[in-house]
């Protein structure tokens, strides 16, 4: 897993420094040749004032929100375990840190490299009434785990007309675009998990909000999938609350009010858009309402008008994503929805 | 070396079961390989797979029901025998009445488990009662072991107001919470790595209970299966795996479902102890399945046992397995090895039953049946309302509204639905 923007002054230290691993006679790296630096992030990480309800806080990124969160719950519930691919030392992203030792190997483990067996094995515990909090290393690899999700832990408490159920069961997964992911590091498919009744669909915009919702989605008693934006792991700095605290699921949250259009993303793309807001406004005199919309599903209806409001539309919705191929690795600036493609779209949208 | 490992002259004897490193030096040519624990060799030779004289299969009664090693007769009373052999012939009086009542309309499906009653039984005898279970299908004798009564068998095939399913599934997709025994579903092999992760939990629960996951030969073939038995091995899970080898998976026989030596030589593959048993000798299936369950908990590791057996039935009421089998095969196994018959021949050797007992038990058992049947046929399905709850732990806003729609629609259009069968 390689760090996201790496700059120049970085490359030239790795090149002259010392050590039993150093280039040697290659180690002088040509100049950096004009205009091959890498793309700068599509979005600005706009991070939300320290909250003062839930005690104490601590500077936390991303990674170390989530670290919070498996802590807290790791200390509360007994039951608790974390499992999956590396979490044992920390996890590829870090967000398993130090629980291993903390807790106990046998709370915080490895499993071998087989995602339908990790979700099945989570399925398991949490049926056994134990809380499970299952990792799959990349969204992109859920797949495996599809049928498990689906066809199992989904229905569980339908077919079984409540005899049984996995409502303890959590899955995490570093989720969405990264910079040079490509088409296996980058995907977002919570669209493939939107339609399955009787699971919950959860993603961040924040450690803030990712803490509460993470601590949400455990406590939840149903299985819930947790998408975690990889890019914001590290990016993503804002003083977190120490202690637990709960973020509601199912409940979108209004940003920004706003009279004349609205924007609803969810994760990344959140912060993309409060930016498109501010654009409108200085640009074209446009007032924005922005909507983090959270939970996928069963997501808030309430909180964003569809068919009720149709005849209130006087533009027809505009929706702004990916172009329908695989997730490409160099041409990643030109296929992700940022912030121009939606300034533009929303431009239409005012002169419709 | 025991008699078994002469048998399996490729196969390792079992190795130890976590792979010890070897102490890391450069002085000697000995392998330093993490990834396995064993010797060089200058000779090019490929281990070659030994399916003409594959595992034996552990066996107590002969085909007429004598104890062949009297060591091994688990030494059972009388009532314990005579209960192994109600509950296996209860359940065949059962499958045959709910077989024909899906032939008639009466039921939508039907599978039976003609000629497997004896891995049920000898299995389900040997467990705790609050031991987990973790079905495939084709295992109702272990729910009936466990004192399920037949009008709840019937209720969730009729899928009425007694279901404590609450309709939700098709006919033989049992569950029972009190009785340990997690509720069936239609994808095959999905149960075996989340009956590990159940008994990981127990493990970490102290609990002294294990975990049992059924499930076919043909069903050992999905991921679901691979992932299951190396998680239990490398998690240490106190988890049996008993497979019924019945020979067939609809129309698929074994020599195409698999090409090495069945199930239980997988085990090893894995690092799982493992057994192969005569399905159909209900002594044999207990013996082996209660000194494994002894093991896994004592020990907290897997246990893999392959039964082998021969599906009598069909497939299921969507299967007429004359297309691919002959009526002499199935012959044979209905008339000369099957579960009911050799234990009958051990208690008529044993003087623990007779031809008027039998009579007697015939008819008694099938009147049982009927009028389960009947009353299962007599009650309402339960309410439409019962479409949209459980989906959620809670009911969220969109369903509420949709159930609101439904009754609305109802209100107007309810002459094109069978309402007259359902409760209010």
């Amino acid at each position: 897993m390689a760090a996201a923007g790496l700059g120049l002054c970085r490359l030239a230290v790795l090149a002259s420094g010392p050590g039993p691993l150093r280039a040697g006679v290659w180690g002088r790296l040509p100049p950096l040749a004009a205009g091959s630096r890498r793309h700068a992030a599509h979005f600005t990480f706009q991070p939300d004032a320290e909250p003062s309800a839930h005690g104490q806080t601590q500077k936390m990124n991303l990674f170390q929100s989530i670290t919070s969160a498996l802590d807290n719950t790791l200390s509360r519930d007994p039951t608790a375990v974390i499992f999956g691919e590396d979490v044992a030392f920390g996890g590829v992203f870090r967000c398993t840190v130090g629980l291993r030792d903390k807790y106990g190997k046998d709370r915080v483990f490895n499993t071998p490299l087989c995602e339908q067996g990790i979700v099945g094995f989570g399925i398991g515990v949490a049926v056994a009434g134990a809380t499970a909090i299952a990792e799959i290393q990349f969204a992109d690899y859920i797949f495996p785990a599809f049928d498990q999700i689906v066809n199992e832990a989904a229905k569980y408490r339908y077919r079984s007309g409540d005899l049984f159920n996995c409502g303890s069961l959590t899955i995490r997964a570093p989720w969405g675009c990264v910079g040079h992911g490509a088409l296996y590091h980058s995907q977002s498919p919570e669209a493939f998990f939107a339609h399955c009744p009787g699971i919950k669909v959860v993603i961040p915009r924040s450690p803030l909000q990712a803490k509460g919702l993470l601590l949400s989605c455990i406590e939840d008693k149903n299985p819930c999938i947790f998408f975690e934006p990889k890019i914001l792991y590290r990016a993503a700095v804002e003083q977190v609350p120490v202690e637990p605290y709960y973020i509601p699921l199912s409940q979108a949250e209004v940003l920004q009010e706003g009279s004349d259009v609205t924007l609803v993303a969810w994760g990344t793309q959140v912060h993309v858009i409060r930016e498109v807001a501010t654009m409108a406004q200085e640009k074209l005199g446009v007032s924005c309402e922005v909507i983090d919309l959270k939970t996928i599903l069963p997501w808030d209806t309430e909180a964003v008008c569809k068919e009720e409001c149709f005849l209130n539309l006087e533009a027809p919705i505009s929706r702004v994503c990916g172009y329908d191929t695989p997730f490409p690795h160099i041409f990643e600036p030109f296929y992700i929805p940022d912030k121009w493609k939606c300034y533009d779209a929303l431009r239409k949208m005012i002169n419709y | 070396m025991s008699e078994g490992d002469a048998l399996l002259p490729h196969l390792c004897p079992v190795p130890q079961r976590v792979l010890r490193q070897q102490q890391f030096t450069s002085l000697e040519e000995k392998p330093q390989f993490p990834g396995a624990s064993a010797d060089f060799v200058d000779k090019l030779d490929f281990i070659q797979p030994n399916v003409i004289s594959g595992i034996p299969i552990y066996r107590v009664m002969d085909r007429q029901g004598q104890i062949i090693n009297p060591d091994e007769d688990p030494q059972l009373s009388q009532e314990q025998v005579l209960k192994f052999y109600k509950t296996m012939t209860l359940l065949n009086t059962m499958d045959r009445i709910l077989y024909e009542s899906q032939r008639q309309g009466r039921i939508s499906f039907y599978m039976t488990n003609y000629g497997e009653e004896g891995t049920h039984v000898g299995s389900a005898a040997a467990l705790d009662d609050t031991d987990l279970v973790f079905g495939q299908y084709r295992e109702a004798g272990v729910l009936m072991y466990r004192g399920y009564p037949l009008d709840l068998f019937m209720a969730q095939c009729y899928g009425n107001t007694s279901d404590t399913g609450k309709g939700r599934q098709m006919p033989v997709h049992y569950g029972c919470r009190d009785r340990h025994f997690v509720t069936i579903s239609s994808p095959l092999a999905t149960q075996i790595p989340q009956a590990v992760g159940a008994a990981y939990a127990f493990k970490r629960d102290n609990a002294s209970r294990a975990v049992i996951c059924y499930f076919g030969e043909g069903a050992a073939s999905e991921g679901d299966a691979h992932a299951g038995f190396n998680f239990a091995a490398t998690l240490e899970c106190p988890i049996l795996f008993f497979c019924r080898n019945n020979g067939y998976a609809i129309s698929t026989p074994t020599s195409e479902q698999y090409r090495g030596d069945g199930i239980a030589a997988r085990g090893p593959g894995y690092g799982i102890m493992s057994i192969r048993v005569d399905g159909n000798d209900v002594f044999a299936v207990y013996n082996a399945t209660r000194e494994a369950r002894r093991r896994a908990i004592a020990e907290n590791q897997p246990f893999l046992i392959e039964a082998m057996t021969y599906r009598i039935g069909h497939h299921s009421t969507s299967d007429d397995s004359s297309a691919y089998r002959s009526v002499d095969e199935v012959n044979y196994w209905d008339k000369q090895d099957h579960p009911i018959s050799r234990l009958r021949h051990h208690m008529l050797g044993r003087g623990w039953w007779d031809e008027e007992q039998e009579k007697s038990w015939r008819k008694k058992s099938r009147k049982r049946v009927m009028e389960a049947f009947e009353q299962a046929e007599r009650k309402l399905k339960p309410s439409p309302q019962h479409l949209f709850s459980d989906v959620y732990c809670e009911m969220p806003p969109q369903l509420q509204k949709q159930q609101e729609a439904l009754a609305r629609h109802l209100r107007l259009y309810g002459e094109h639905y069978p309402l007259e069968h359902f409760e209010k």
